[in-house]
């Protein structure tokens, strides 16, 4: 019982806060209801036994990209009320895609259950571990059995840094860093000259 | 916990690579650009001892169970070390060429070895690979190298438009792999070669042939084989030339080999569902690169059409879909290395007065007399990839047709044959350029001296006694390397 109050809880809280999201008028506010909808799908996975997606919601989802597209909300300047104009002149298009992709899943969906599209069977090896949490078992395969492509998949980040830093990074010369030895080195004797100007000659320095 | 001493003593040349990359990349940071001379002779010391852990395998024909790492993710078989020796060579080439090049617009910087020697890393992998996820990883490794060193030249405009091109339609091409791998999956239940093979043997689901087919679709534009071959003349012409050389021998392999362990292992039991697609592919890539060279002026972009004219003519070998044709790519593979490294390393000694590269056809007129040594090659270059008989490109041509023939298809034989000849007119033009033309004289009369020069003479003359008639003493010696990682391709366990 109290799993479907729960169920209803999440979900109602999602569709409500996922629409907020399109109707505010605010961008900073779509951001925040973005946010509440990522909590509330994250629970939803948590009651359907996916706790690990559920942290990754949480943790990536809402640590790392709402918060990004929060900076980016504040930082860029955009016009939002053009954006919405588009929005309503592509309306029709939008709904004609949406009623394709509902049309696709219905036939898949149909013909699945009729048994005329037959699936492949999982050979099983990434099968959650009997008695442990989806989180151990997940673990245990990355670390495991796919400890090679885990790490190989590592390399393609580090990969994709460096060429960030190669296509982008420039050495800056026209810029006057701080050289804090040559500072403390200076004494007044070599900042400081005495001279004795003579009348109509000027100074050299 | 499962041990996993042996998969890792047989993934040594990624684990030396893996280390040697890092460190290399602390030198660089530490000690900047000044290092770059220091960092590129360490990682073709790495290449050439990777070299000398992939021999042993290749030459005692290993295959087999013990030979496979990771619960089949990974095979060190003969076939992925014949494939490595290829690499690691073209990855050695296009180390050496790079200081004269990059030195003379002041851009060799310490990266250039580091994404090189993870490149190679990637293809290792590739190669290697008997599951799709190992695949994917080790393209995607590869790829991103290969994006950040078509645009190396961030200053010059078309370096950053290749890098660009490249970027986005390779990204396009990983995701339509990606997209049939998800299909794969779904409809066998399992991404390893073996398995999916098992599971697909029979009648062939739509889901599953769908699956297939955006597979070899992205494939084939890895490999840059006709309808995908767009993107090849472009990046080809803006990447700077080290770099094309590289693009030009390494990752073809690399690709080349994977395919072949796709459609041979995982889909072998359906061979009926992808020979057609093949067959089709081949010839167009045959025809698509002859008359598409025709009309160039810029010799980098010629070498590109030239190197999808090659790609169609390996893919015969791919069609017969039998172990002899396997063995013939193989070959091929090993003379278009050679004499893609050769054309590529005389592009890089042509230069004008200044200096600057000279790519331009027209510039090289009458090079037989200001440069004849340079001349000869180039000569040599063309007419064997063109496959004119005393040079050794007839033969791996000659290999890949009786292997066509002997699978009785004397049809898809006989049109590459005759469409080898349009090929031949293009390869023939330059040759009348270069020998017959008035001398344009733009190309430096003597080369500089130095030891890069050296290298580059001494690389010039080894690929080009490779394709010389002299090649021919080398037919048994690589045939049957050819057959030994054939036979471990075709090893069912």
């Amino acid at each position: 019982m109290i799993h479907i109050i729960a169920f209803y809880l999440f979900a109602v809280l999602l569709i409500a806060s996922a629409v907020l999201v399109i109707m505010s008028r605010n961008p900073v506010h779509s951001v925040l209801w973005l946010i509440l909808a990522f909590f509330n799908a994250a629970g939803l996975m948590v009651l359907v036994g996916a706790e690990f997606i559920a942290m990754l919601l949480v943790i990536v989802y809402v640590g790392a990209v709402a918060v990004l597209f929060l900076f980016v909300v504040m930082m860029l300047d955009i016009d939002f009320a053009e954006l919405r104009a588009g929005f309503v002149k592509n309306f029709p298009l939008g709904i004609l895609l949406a009623v394709v992709l509902l049309a696709e899943l219905v036939l898949g969906f149909g013909a699945y259950r009729a048994g005329t599209l037959k699936l492949g069977e999982a050979d099983g090896t990434a099968a959650t571990i009997a008695g442990r949490s989806n989180i151990e078992s997940i673990g245990a395969l990355l670390y495991g059995e796919y400890l090679f492509l885990f790490e190989a998949a590592g390399l393609v980040l580090l990969v994709a840094m460096i060429g960030a830093i190669v296509l982008t990074h420039r050495e800056r010369t026209d810029t006057r860093g701080q050289n804090v030895s040559k500072q403390n080195k200076r004494r007044a004797e070599d900042a400081t000259v005495n001279v004795k100007p003579e009348v109509g000659k000027g100074v050299t320095l | 916990m499962t041990d996993f001493s042996q998969s890792l003593a047989l993934i040594a040349a990624e684990e030396l690579l893996t280390v040697v990359g890092l460190v290399l990349l602390l030198c660089a940071a530490w000690m900047g650009d000044k290092a770059s001379r220091m960092i590129s002779i360490v990682a073709v010391a790495a290449l050439v001892a990777c070299a000398f852990i992939a021999a042993p395998a290749l030459c005692g024909g290993l295959m087999g169970p013990e030979r496979v790492a990771f619960m089949g993710q990974y095979t060190a078989d003969a076939f992925a070390a014949f494939a490595k020796l290829l690499i690691y060579a073209s990855g050695i080439a296009s180390l050496i060429v790079a200081p004269r090049f990059f030195g003379q617009v002041g851009a060799m910087r310490a990266e250039y070895p580091i994404l090189i020697l993870f490149a190679v890393l990637g293809m290792n992998m590739m190669v290697s690979a008997t599951d799709f996820l190992t695949l994917y990883i080790g393209l995607e490794l590869n790829s991103l190298a290969a994006y950040v060193l078509a645009s190396f030249l961030r200053n010059d405009e078309r370096s950053a438009e290749a890098g660009l091109k490249y970027f986005v339609l390779g990204a396009l091409a990983s995701g339509i792999i990606l997209f049939g791998m998800s299909l794969t999956y779904g409809f066998t239940g399992s991404t390893n070669f073996t398995a999916v093979a098992l599971a697909m043997d029979g009648t062939l689901a739509t889901g599953a042939l769908f699956g297939l087919i955006f597979v070899l679709a992205g494939l084939a534009f890895k490999i840059s084989a006709v309808p995908f071959h767009m993107w090849t003349p472009d990046v080809y012409e803006g990447a700077p030339t080290p770099v094309t050389t590289f693009f030009a021998t390494a990752p073809k392999v690399a690709a080349l080999a994977l395919t072949m362990r796709v459609a041979l292992g995982a889909f072998g039991t359906q061979v009926d569902a992808w020979q057609q697609i093949v067959i089709f592919v081949s010839l167009a890539s045959i025809v698509v690169g002859a008359l598409g060279a025709i009309g160039q002026s810029n010799i980098k972009r010629l070498l590109a059409y030239s190197s999808i004219n090659n790609v169609g003519f390996l893919l015969i070998g791919l069609a017969a879909a039998t172990q002899e044709g396997a063995s013939a790519m193989l070959v091929y593979l090993a003379i278009y290395v050679a004499m893609s490294v050769a054309g590529f390393v005389v592009v890089l000694m042509l230069r004008d007065a200044e200096g600057r590269p000279v790519e331009v056809i027209a510039d090289m007129a009458g090079l037989s007399r200001t440069r004849p040594a340079l001349a000869w090659a180039l000569a040599a270059v063309m007419f064997s990839l063109a496959g004119i008989p005393p040079l050794f490109g007839f033969w791996g041509k000659f290999v890949v047709f009786q292997a066509a023939v002997n699978a009785d298809l004397i049809a898809l034989a006989a049109i590459g044959i005759a469409a080898s000849v349009i090929g031949a007119f293009y390869y023939l033009k330059v040759v009348k350029i270069v020998f017959f033309d008035e001398p344009a004289n733009v190309v430096a009369e003597s080369g500089e001296s130095g030891v890069d020069a050296l290298a580059h003479k001494v690389m010039l003359l080894i690929a080009c006694l490779f394709i010389s008639p002299l090649g021919y003493l080398l037919t048994p010696w690589l045939g049957e390397l050819a057959d030994k990682a054939a036979a471990a391709l075709y090893f069912v366990g």
